[in-house]
C-alpha cells in the first residue's frame, strides 16, 4: 500500500493512471467552495451545459468528414473481407480515409451486412468532395450508392415524424420573354452601358432616335450580354449572374459563381456555362466553369481544376491560361429540339458531353491524335470540324466529324502545313480553311483555302488559291443567309477585298462551285462586316491609321451604295435583321464617346453622344418560326408585302407623332393652368407696384422710343465756285 | 440676327441688366467697371468708376435714374445714371454681392459675403429721396445662411425677400421680423443666379450643378426643370414667350480638356413648358456668366468670361414663329 497522500489512499491501479502527474494528483484535499466560480459569473467562459448552446454544437458535431454510403451490397461473411476491401479503394479515390476511418457494419444476426458504411475523411472538404463524386456512383447493375454527409443525414433523420402540408404556392404565369417582338413597328432593341448606368433602348431609326425602354444604375458590375435568341439579358455580378427578361425586366434567375468572368449560352438558351480563372492557393491557374440549366437554375455539371489538362493546341495561351472559349456548345438543331452538345478539347482528344445529364459522351472521348484547333458547325447540326497536325508518318488532316454516332464525314489530307484558320458559314452551310503551306525553301509560306459544301452530296472540297499566293491574309468573312464570302487580303494598309460565289443561283441551272465575283483593291479597310441578311457588305477602316471610315456595298449589283466616317470609331454591329449598323466609340478612347447608327444603306440616322460608353449589344431574335420556302416567298413577292407594311409603318408613326402632339398639348393647358391659379397674385403684386411707383409707373407708359433726327449747322462758308 | 458685341471689359462679366424700359444695359464686371449701353445701337454712354474690386451685381431704378452696385471692394455705392457722379457709398467690413431695391425704391438690400469673423448678412437700408439725405444706417440685418448669398428679390409687397446661396438652398425672410419662415433646398450645389418672371408668381433659378430649375414664388414648388451638361451660370425668362434662356458652360479650368463644342458655351434656348433645347446662339468661346432679356422681348444679352457682351435683337421671324408647335 502507497503512503497515504493527503489522506487519501489511492490504489496501484489508480496510481499508475495518475503517472506523471504532479504529486498529490488528483488533489482530494480541498475546499469545493474555493475553486466553485461565483454564482451567475461564467468569468465569459462558456458553460458547456447550457442547453441553447446544443444547437450549434449539432452543427459543431465534429462529423463533418464523415459520410454516410448507402445502397452497398448486402453480402454473407464470406464475402465481406472482399467488398471491404472494394469499398476502400474506391471510398479512397476521392480523399484519405483516416486510419480506421471506414465503419461498415455486420448485421450478426442475420449474418449479412447491413448494405450501408460510415467513411471518415481527414477533412470535411475531403468528404464533400467524396459525396460528390460517390453519389450516384454504379458499382453494378442493381447498386448505385447514395452518399450522405453525416452532417446532413443527421438533419434528416431529425426531420419531424407529422406531416405539414406545404402552403400551396399560387402559380404567377411568367412574363412573356418574347414581348419585345411583338411590337407593332418591329422595331430591334439594343442595351447601353454607360458611366455607371445600363439601359435597354428601341431603335427608332424612322424617328432618328433612340427610345427607352428600361434604364437601371448599378445593374451589372461588369458587362451585360443577351441570350443568344434574346430572350434574357445577363448580368454579371462578383457573386454570380443573373438573368432578366419579359416586359418589366424582372429578374428571372440567379446563378451564384463567385468571381464569375464569363459567360456561355448554348445557342438553345437552355444552358449556360460560367466561368472563372485565376491562382489556385499554390499560385497556379486555375479555373472553374459550372454548367447551368437555365429554367432551373440547377447547376449540372462543373469543371475545374489546373489548366494543363484543358489548355492545349490553339486554346492554350502561352501563359499557360485558356483561350477563351476552351469550351463549346454544339448541336441542338435548328430548333433547338435535337440533342445539345458541350465539348472541350484534351491532348490528343476531344471530350464530348451531353445535356443535360452532361455525362461524356458514350463514356469516352472522341479520339484524335494531335488534334490542334476544333469547332462546331454552327446552325444546330452536332458536326464538329477538328484539324490534327502531322504525327510521325501520318499527314496533318482536316476531319468532319458528326455525333453522336462519331462518323467521319468527310476528312482532308494536308502537307506540310504551317498552320490553318477555321471559318464556318454562320448557318453552317459552307466551311473554309485557310491553309499555309510552308515554300520549299521552309522560309515562307503559301496560303490556299479548303472550301467544304456542307449542304452538297459528300459534301465536295473545293480548293481555292489566289492569283498571289504570298499574300497576307487579314480575313476571311461568309455571306449569311448566302452562297458568297470575301476575302480582304494584301499588304500595307490599302488592302483588297475579293468577293467569291460558291453557288450560282441566278443561272437556269445552278452550278455548284467557287468563282470569282469582283476584286477591288487599295481599300481602306481593316475589317468586313456582312449584313446578318446577307447582300450587304460593310468595310470598315477601324485602327491604323483609318480612323472609322466606312463604305456600305452592295454585292449584289457590286455597287458602292454611300461612304461615311464616324471619327475614331473602334466598333461595328450589326442589328439582328440588317436594316441597321452602329459604329461604336467607347471609353477605350478619351474623347467623343457614343454611337451612331446608320442605315444598311450608310444613311446616318442618328448620334447618342454618351460619356464613360463601354458598351452597346443588340438584342438577337430567335431563328424565324417561317418555313424556308414561305420565307423565300416572301422574298420574291416583297413589293406586294412592303407597300402595305409602309402604309402602316406610316399610320403608326403619325399616330406616335399625334400622341406626342397631344401630351405637348396637355403639358401647355397644364401650364397655362397653374399661370391661370396665380393670376390672383400677379395682379395683386401689379397694383401695389403701381401705388408704390406713383407718378413713375404712369411715366413708364408714356415711354416710346423715338428716332429724333437733329440738323446742326457747323459752319458756312462761301466759296466763289471755280469754273 | 447679327449681335452687337460690346467690349467695354477687359476682365469675365458678372452681372447684365436692362433697364425697366429696355433701352439702357448695364454691365458689370470683375475689372471693377460699370458701363452704361444704348441697346438699340450698342454704343458707350457711359460709365460708372469708383469701385477698386469686382462688381458682382448691379439695379437699376424704375425710372433709370439711380444705379446700386455691390462689389468685392466691401462697398455698396448709389450712381446717379444721369451724370456717372457716385451719390452715396455704403461702407461694410465684407465684400458685398447681391444688391436690390425694393418695389418703389424706398428701400435696399444688399447682401455681404463670409469674411473673416463675420458671417453672411442680407443688410437692409433706407434710400432718401433727396442723395443729400442718404444715410448709411442699417435699418436690419438678416443672418443664417451658412456661405455666399448670391442673390436677393423683393416680393409680396416687399414684405418678404427671397435669397439664394452657394449651399443649393432658396429661402423666404419675412422682412419685418427678420426671420427665415421658409426654405427648400433646390439645387445640389450653388445657386448662381435668380431671375423673376414678368409677372412675379414664379422664378428661374441656374445652378453649377448643371440645372436650372423654374419654382413657384409662393410655394417653392418646382414647376420644371432644364438640364444641361455643364454648369449654368444664368438664367432668364422671356417676358412675352414661353422661352428660358440659359448661359453657362464648362468650367475655365476644364475647358482644355474637352473639344472645342463640347464646351457649351452658347446661350441656348428651352421652351419653359416642353423643357427641351430648341434653338442656340454661338459667339462666346469661354462660360456665359450673366443672362437677361429686354422687358420687352424684343432682345437678349450675354456676358462671358471672356469679357465680351454680346447684344442680340431678335429676327422677325422670331416673332411670327408658332413656338408651341416646333
Amino acid at each position: 500500500m502507497a503512503p497515504a497522500q493527503g489522506g487519501i489512499v489511492l490504489t496501484p491501479a489508480e496510481e499508475k493512471m495518475f503517472e506523471g502527474q504532479p504529486r498529490g494528483f488528483p488533489f482530494g484535499d480541498f475546499d469545493l467552495a474555493d475553486v466553485m466560480l461565483p454564482e451567475e459569473d461564467d468569468m465569459g467562459i462558456p458553460s458547456g451545459s447550457d442547453d441553447e448552446q446544443e444547437e450549434d454544437l449539432q452543427t459543431d458535431s465534429g462529423f463533418g468528414n464523415v459520410l454516410v454510403v448507402d445502397n452497398l451490397p448486402s453480402v454473407g461473411p464470406e464475402k465481406f473481407d472482399k467488398l471491404t476491401a472494394i469499398l476502400t479503394k474506391i471510398f479512397s479515390g476521392s480523399g484519405r480515409i483516416r486510419e480506421g476511418g471506414l465503419f461498415h457494419p455486420m448485421d450478426e444476426e442475420k449474418k449479412m451486412s447491413k448494405g450501408y458504411a460510415f467513411v471518415e475523411y481527414e477533412n470535411a472538404e475531403q468528404a464533400r468532395a467524396a459525396q460528390s463524386a460517390l453519389n450516384g456512383y454504379q458499382l453494378d447493375k442493381v447498386h448505385k450508392f447514395a452518399a450522405t454527409l453525416f452532417d446532413e443525414a443527421d438533419r434528416l433523420a431529425k426531420v419531424s415524424e407529422d406531416y405539414v402540408e406545404p402552403e400551396e404556392r399560387v402559380y404567377t404565369p411568367s412574363e412573356n420573354l418574347m414581348d419585345w417582338l411583338s411590337d407593332k413597328r418591329g422595331r430591334d432593341q439594343f442595351v447601353l452601358r454607360y458611366g455607371d448606368e445600363t439601359e435597354v433602348c428601341w431603335n427608332d431609326a424612322p424617328r432618328q432616335t433612340a427610345e427607352s425602354v428600361y434604364k437601371r444604375s448599378f445593374w451589372t458590375d461588369t458587362f451585360v450580354e443577351w441570350s443568344p435568341r434574346g430572350s434574357a439579358l445577363a448580368t454579371v455580378h462578383r457573386q454570380g449572374v443573373a438573368l432578366w427578361g419579359g416586359k418589366s425586366y424582372g429578374r428571372l434567375m440567379r446563378i451564384s459563381h463567385q468571381g464569375v468572368q464569363r459567360l456561355l449560352f448554348s445557342p438553345c438558351e437552355r444552358y449556360m456555362l460560367t466561368f472563372s480563372e485565376g491562382p489556385d492557393n499554390r499560385g497556379r491557374p486555375h479555373f472553374v466553369a459550372h454548367i447551368w440549366e437555365i429554367r432551373t437554375g440547377k447547376r449540372l455539371r462543373t469543371f475545374d481544376g489546373p489548366h494543363e489538362e484543358y489548355a492545349v493546341g490553339a486554346v492554350a495561351r502561352p501563359d499557360g491560361g485558356m483561350r477563351w472559349p476552351a469550351f463549346r456548345w454544339g448541336g441542338g438543331g435548328v430548333g433547338g429540339d435535337k440533342p445539345v452538345y458541350l465539348a472541350h478539347m484534351k491532348r490528343n482528344a476531344i471530350s464530348v458531353y451531353e445535356a443535360p445529364e452532361m455525362a461524356m459522351l458514350d463514356k469516352r472521348s472522341l479520339k484524335m491524335e494531335g488534334v490542334e484547333d476544333w469547332d462546331w458547325a454552327p446552325g444546330g447540326d452536332a458536326v464538329l470540324c477538328a484539324y490534327q497536325t502531322e504525327q510521325g508518318n501520318l499527314p496533318a488532316r482536316v476531319v468532319l466529324t458528326r455525333l453522336p454516332d462519331r462518323e467521319e464525314l468527310r476528312q482532308k489530307n494536308l502537307f506540310s502545313v504551317a498552320g490553318i484558320k477555321m471559318t464556318w458559314h454562320p448557318q453552317g452551310d459552307y466551311l473554309a480553311v485557310q491553309v499555309d503551306k510552308w515554300t520549299k525553301t521552309k522560309k515562307s509560306t503559301h496560303t490556299n483555302f479548303e472550301l467544304f459544301s456542307m449542304r452538297e452530296k459528300d459534301i465536295p472540297i473545293d480548293m481555292l488559291e489566289l492569283p498571289n499566293k504570298g499574300e497576307k491574309i487579314h480575313q476571311l468573312a461568309w455571306e449569311p443567309r448566302g452562297h458568297r464570302f470575301a476575302i480582304l487580303h494584301g499588304e500595307g494598309n490599302r488592302p483588297a477585298v475579293s468577293i467569291y460565289n460558291m453557288k450560282d443561283t441566278k443561272s437556269s441551272t445552278p452550278s455548284h462551285g467557287v468563282t470569282l465575283v469582283h476584286s477591288m483593291t487599295g481599300k481602306a479597310c481593316t475589317s468586313m462586316h456582312w449584313s446578318p441578311a446577307g447582300r450587304f457588305l460593310l468595310l470598315a477602316g477601324l485602327e491604323g491609321g483609318h480612323n472609322g471610315t466606312f463604305e456600305f456595298w452592295d454585292v449584289e449589283e457590286m455597287t458602292l451604295l454611300n461612304a461615311g466616317e464616324h471619327f475614331m470609331a473602334q466598333e461595328v454591329a450589326w442589328d439582328p435583321t440588317g436594316r441597321c449598323v452602329a459604329t461604336i466609340l467607347n471609353a477605350a478612347a478619351a474623347m467623343e464617346n457614343g454611337f451612331q447608327i446608320w442605315s444598311f444603306s450608310g444613311q446616318p440616322m442618328y448620334k447618342t453622344p454618351h460619356d464613360r460608353f463601354f458598351q452597346l449589344n443588340w438584342r438577337p431574335r430567335p431563328p424565324s418560326l417561317l418555313p424556308e420556302e414561305k420565307q423565300r416567298e416572301i422574298v420574291k413577292n416583297l413589293r406586294k408585302y412592303s407597300k402595305r407594311y409602309e402604309e402602316e409603318d406610316d399610320a403608326l408613326l403619325a399616330q406616335a407623332d399625334t400622341e406626342f402632339l397631344a401630351e405637348r398639348e396637355k403639358q401647355l393647358n397644364e401650364w397655362r393652368a397653374w399661370v391661370e391659379s396665380r393670376k390672383a397674385y400677379s395682379e395683386e403684386r401689379e397694383a401695389f407696384a403701381r401705388e408704390q411707383l406713383g407718378e413713375r409707373a404712369a411715366a413708364h407708359d408714356r415711354f416710346q422710343l423715338q428716332e429724333v433726327e437733329v440738323s446742326v449747322v457747323v459752319e458756312v462758308k462761301e466759296e466763289p465756285a471755280k469754273l | 440676327m447679327r449681335p452687337y458685341v460690346l467690349q467695354g471689359h477687359t476682365r469675365p462679366l458678372n452681372h447684365v441688366l436692362f433697364n425697366a424700359e429696355g433701352d439702357l444695359l448695364v454691365t458689370a464686371g470683375k475689372d471693377s467697371n460699370i458701363n452704361l449701353w444704348w441697346t438699340d445701337n450698342g454704343v458707350r454712354a457711359g460709365s460708372f468708376d469708383g469701385h477698386n474690386g469686382v462688381v458682382w451685381t448691379v439695379d437699376m431704378t424704375y425710372d433709370s435714374k439711380m444705379l446700386l452696385s455691390a462689389a468685392g471692394d466691401s462697398s455698396a455705392r448709389l450712381w446717379s445714371m444721369e451724370t456717372g457722379a457716385e451719390l452715396f457709398k455704403f461702407q461694410f467690413n465684407e465684400p458685398a454681392r447681391a444688391s436690390k431695391f425694393s418695389v418703389g425704391e424706398k428701400l435696399a438690400a444688399v447682401s455681404t459675403d463670409p469674411f473673416m469673423n463675420s458671417k453672411s448678412a442680407i443688410r437692409f437700408f433706407r434710400i432718401a429721396e433727396d442723395p443729400r439725405e442718404q444715410s448709411g444706417e442699417e435699418i436690419l440685418q438678416l443672418t443664417g445662411p451658412v456661405g455666399r448669398i448670391t442673390r436677393v428679390h423683393w416680393v409680396d409687397g416687399n414684405r418678404t425677400l427671397l435669397s439664394s446661396s452657394e449651399d443649393g438652398i432658396v429661402r423666404r425672410w419675412d422682412v419685418e421680423t427678420g426671420k427665415c419662415v421658409a426654405q427648400e433646398t433646390l439645387h445640389k450645389k450653388q445657386i448662381s443666379d435668380i431671375q423673376m418672371s414678368a409677372d412675379g408668381t414664379h422664378f428661374i433659378t441656374a445652378s453649377i450643378d448643371s440645372t436650372a430649375k423654374l419654382v413657384d414664388t409662393q410655394t417653392f414648388e418646382v414647376l420644371k426643370e432644364y438640364k444641361s451638361a455643364a454648369p449654368i451660370n444664368s438664367a432668364a425668362l422671356s417676358p412675352i414667350f414661353d422661352h428660358v434662356l440659359i448661359g453657362g458652360g464648362q468650367d475655365a479650368a476644364a475647358v482644355t480638356m474637352t473639344a472645342a463644342k463640347a464646351g457649351y458655351f452658347e446661350a441656348r434656348f428651352f421652351h419653359k413648358v416642353f423643357c427641351e433645347e430648341f434653338a442656340n446662339a454661338r459667339g462666346h468661346f469661354s462660360p456665359i456668366n450673366s443672362v437677361a432679356f429686354s422687358p420687352d422681348g424684343t432682345s437678349f444679352v450675354t456676358g462671358a468670361e471672356e469679357g465680351n457682351v454680346r447684344l442680340h435683337h431678335f429676327d422677325a421671324d422670331y416673332f411670327t414663329t408658332n413656338w408651341d408647335r416646333v
